[in-house]
């Protein structure tokens, strides 16, 4: 064989050249940005449109952020430390109001030597939503999830320690009347039992007894008045306690507008329709202006627990919307297998409708909690103080007159971290629940 | 052998209201009904023993008294010697006109956002996301009070607009954009101008049956006429002929600088703007989400099975993916429209006169009928939301899949 070819072919390569590195245009930084970048003339022009716009918004921002002054007690001085540095005329930033009134942004007029006690009650709310959020955490924290909110209760509004106690111990009274009733007689008995025993004990029983354990043991923070809660601390009160509440409403209002009972269905629309054609300012007004007219003559109570009912109930109306998605995407032999099982209607809604229902929701659910938490800011105009009321506050100060871009830098930054993070988790749990392959 | 007797039928028994699941519902429903009507007559009495002691009656009659307030903005005439009623609807047609207006850039901003949000042009996506998220995640009364300080702290003053200032008109004289708001031509509707409206809407018109007929000629016989350019010549060139053999009727009313502001033109306030951009920029980002999530909702084997066709990728996204598309992305789409205008009662931060501020603001201080006024308030926005959700179930059932 190679005989034959020594004579017929002058020259045979024998072994393998080694490979040659590609094009510098195929290869590395330049393929990609080739392909990514310049793949045709329109993609082209976008990429050079967007590369001037990002120039535009740094060479805006870069020098008002590079010159910033984070030390003075006014703007005026402000301005002075700056045409002192950089010169007269030059952008740049005061966040001086940051380090100078932060305080007031985040607390409201909470006492200043009780600023601990939010603090305190925003790592208990955080122990308290960790094992619920994160299944991999021992089930025992549920317990103090159970108590944590009569905690931060007493944290923040501070007073005697009993109120909140027989509060709690109310529930335990409707707890226990659910199960000796469920003992000694059927369960409609239990059930309506374990509603009004903790409802007898809290009008009849919880006041003397709160008010004499009081007189005995004065244990308690001082009081702390609900005008003087303000800024992020108010922003996140009013948030989570809309939350919280909301979610269990909203999912019996969902129920409710699937039911086939037609008098509880049409309640259920007539409430979401009512509360959700109508926008949360006006809402809020009529907390504020004309609830009082639809309660005893004489009642009053806090503008703060006011906007916290108004903001549940309109939130549990858009929840009530996203659970009846999730409860309309199931399909019907889902229904229907529950029902050949045995269970009844609760039992079926518990074990096999609702899990299902919600994990397809929570994207949804967790949306509506962010424009919640974003809403939140709109108790400005009924007189409470958010970020953006104190933000006003702050300008209308003679040290601060005329100072804006710093303060809404500010206020959005929280708000951002906030909902920018209640977002991941939404992503993270949608992918943690998937169970289909894909 | 064994004979069939019928089970006995035992009588009724009272437990079996509770117990007996076809007697239950009704039991249910009845005692529902008994708390509700509990309820409402528990509020009622409150309300008349309050409104008693306050001596006030529930009572629509001040709607028909002199208003005596002036309104900044006015779609329709209006002084402050008409009714309150007149107030009221001249608030309407300005949370009508910024809701409107911010629905028309809303979609456009989300329709392009989310689409570039796809695009492979790494820059251009990740731009496109941090807008998205900076919008979603920081509260919208931010946005607008922001953009209206951004209007009323970084724009000239009119006195910048005169000789040797530091500010000049834009687009030839016709445009100044100051503290005071942006000055914009005003249009003049000369004599004949109603015959050239008529020819307009009338070659609009011919337009679409133009679109239509060549649908049909494609789908009878295959043929494929030319439709964007015929279309959009038969919609603009008869309008621009007329306008000049009518001699011109529409003239333009330019505003000129006198005094210490402008005069002439139309004045677009501060107040409306910021509520536009915002209102504009805030649902643009959302929509572009859903346009995003609808585009993703059409599985990738469509487009690769509409190539196998022989379809450019032009017809593609027009004939295959954008009919796909459309059903996911209509209905969220439609109730970011109706987000969109109960938001714009957020005008309450810049001050712009909405049915907010008209009939649930000044009108209420003036009366002091709180009850009646955001009962009407309410009711305003309530219609306007049964009526959309309405027409949107309409077109969503037309628009359904016919599956079994």
């Amino acid at each position: 064989m190679s005989d034959t070819n020594a004579q017929s072919v002058s020259f045979v390569r024998d072994k393998m050249l080694p490979e040659s590195a590609p094009p510098t245009l195929e290869r590395g930084v330049v393929k990609w940005i080739r392909e990514n970048l310049f793949s045709s003339i329109l993609n082209s022009v976008l990429t050079l449109g967007s590369i001037y716009v990002i120039y535009w918004i740094v060479a805006h921002l870069y020098p008002w952020l590079a010159n910033s002054v984070w030390y003075a007690s006014s703007l005026n001085e402000c301005r002075e430390i700056r045409d002192a540095t950089v010169g007269p005329g030059v952008p740049s930033a005061c966040f001086a109001v940051i380090t100078d009134r932060w305080e007031q942004l985040l607390f409201g007029f909470y006492p200043n030597d009780a600023y601990w006690r939010p603090v305190m009650a925003l790592v208990a709310f955080l122990a308290a939503i960790a094992p619920v959020l994160f299944v991999s955490l021992p089930r025992k924290l549920l317990w103090f999830s159970a108590a944590s909110p009569f905690v931060m209760f007493s944290l923040l509004w501070g007073g005697s320690i009993w109120g909140p106690i027989t509060l709690a111990v109310g529930f335990g009274v409707g707890y226990a009347a659910f199960v000796l009733l469920g003992r000694v007689a059927g369960a409609l008995v239990s059930v309506l039992g374990s509603i009004i025993a903790p409802v007898l004990f809290w009008m009849f029983l919880a006041g003397p007894i709160a008010g004499a354990l009081t007189a005995v043991a004065p244990i308690g923070l001082p009081f702390v008045e609900s005008r003087s809660f303000g800024g992020f601390t108010l922003s996140v009160i009013i948030g989570v306690s809309g939350i919280v509440l909301s979610m269990p409403l909203g999912i019996l209002l969902a129920l409710g507008r699937q039911s086939d009972l037609f008098i509880i269905n049409k309640v259920s629309v007539a409430f979401i329709e009512v509360i959700r054609g109508v926008p949360l300012i006006v809402w809020l007004f009529t907390a504020q202006l004309i609830l009082g007219y639809f309660l005893p003559p004489g009642t009053t109570f806090d503008l703060t627990l006011r906007v916290i009912i108004m903001v549940t109930l309109f939130s549990s109306a858009y929840i009530a919307e996203v659970v009846r998605g999730g409860l309309a995407a199931l399909p019907k032999g889902q229904y229907e297998g529950a029902d050949s099982l045995g269970l009844d209607y609760w039992q079926s809604m518990r074990l096999i409708i609702l899990p299902q229902a919600l994990k397809i929701s929570i994207p949804g659910i967790v949306n509506t909690f962010i424009g919640l938490f974003k809403d939140t800011t709109l108790v400005v105009f009924i007189g409470l103080f958010d970020p953006i009321g104190l933000s006003n506050a702050i300008r209308a100060s003679t040290d601060w007159n005329g100072i804006y871009w710093e303060l809404f830098v500010f206020i959005g930054l929280l708000f951002f971290i906030f909902c920018y993070s209640m977002g991941r988790y939404s992503l993270f749990l949608e992918r943690k629940l998937q169970r289909e392959n894909r | 052998m064994s004979t069939i007797t019928d089970p006995p039928k035992p009588g009724f028994r009272l437990s079996q209201l509770i117990y007996d699941t076809r007697y239950r519902s009704l039991t249910i429903q009845t005692v529902a009904l008994i708390l509700l009507v509990l309820a409402f007559s528990w509020l009622i009495s409150n309300t008349i023993q309050n409104l008693e002691a306050l001596g006030k009656d529930f009572d629509f009659g001040f709607l028909s008294s002199r208003a005596g307030y002036d309104i900044n903005q006015m779609l329709i005439p209006y002084d402050n010697s008409m009714s309150h009623g007149r107030a009221a609807l001249v608030g309407i047609a300005n949370t009508l006109l910024v809701a409107f207006l911010g629905c028309v850039t809303a979609t456009v901003i989300g329709v392009l956002v989310g689409v570039l949000r796809l695009s492979k042009n790494w820059i251009v996506s990740r731009l496109m996301a941090v807008y998205v998220e900076a919008f979603r995640n920081v509260p919208l009364l931010l946005w607008i009070v922001l953009i209206f300080a951004l209007l009323t702290e970084s724009t000239p003053q009119p006195r910048d607009f005169r000789e040797g200032g530091s500010a000049s008109m834009m687009f030839s004289e016709s445009v100044a954009i100051t503290n005071r708001g942006v000055f914009i031509p005003n249009p003049i509707w000369g004599p004949n101008s109603g015959i050239l409206i008529a020819v307009f809407i009338a070659s609009i018109i011919g337009a679409i049956l133009y679109r239509r007929y060549a649908k049909k000629v494609l789908f009878d016989t295959g043929r494929l006429l030319p439709m964007t350019w015929p279309a959009l010549a038969i919609a603009i060139i008869p309008t621009v002929l007329f306008y000049f053999i009518l001699g011109r009727p529409v003239s333009l009313e330019y505003p000129v600088l006198g005094g210490f502001n402008f005069q002439g033109g139309i004045q677009l306030r501060n107040s409306l703007i910021a509520l536009w951009v915002a209102l504009s920029l805030y649902t643009g980002a959302f929509i572009a989400e859903i346009v995003r999530a609808g585009i993703l909702s059409v599985s990738k084997g469509q487009t690769e099975a509409s190539f196998a066709l022989g379809l450019r990728p032009n017809r593609t996204m027009n004939l295959v993916i954008l009919p796909q598309a459309l059903r996911v992305i209509i209905p969220p789409l439609i109730s970011q429209f109706l987000n969109l205008t109960k938001n714009s009662s957020l005008a309450i931060a810049v001050g712009y006169m909405d049915v907010r501020a008209t009939l649930g603001g000044i009108t209420i201080n003036q009366t002091g009928r709180e009850l009646e006024g955001m009962l009407l308030l309410g009711m305003f926005y309530l219609a306007i939301s049964l009526i959309i959700s309405s027409l949107m179930n309409v077109y969503n059932n037309s628009k359904k899949l016919k599956e079994r």
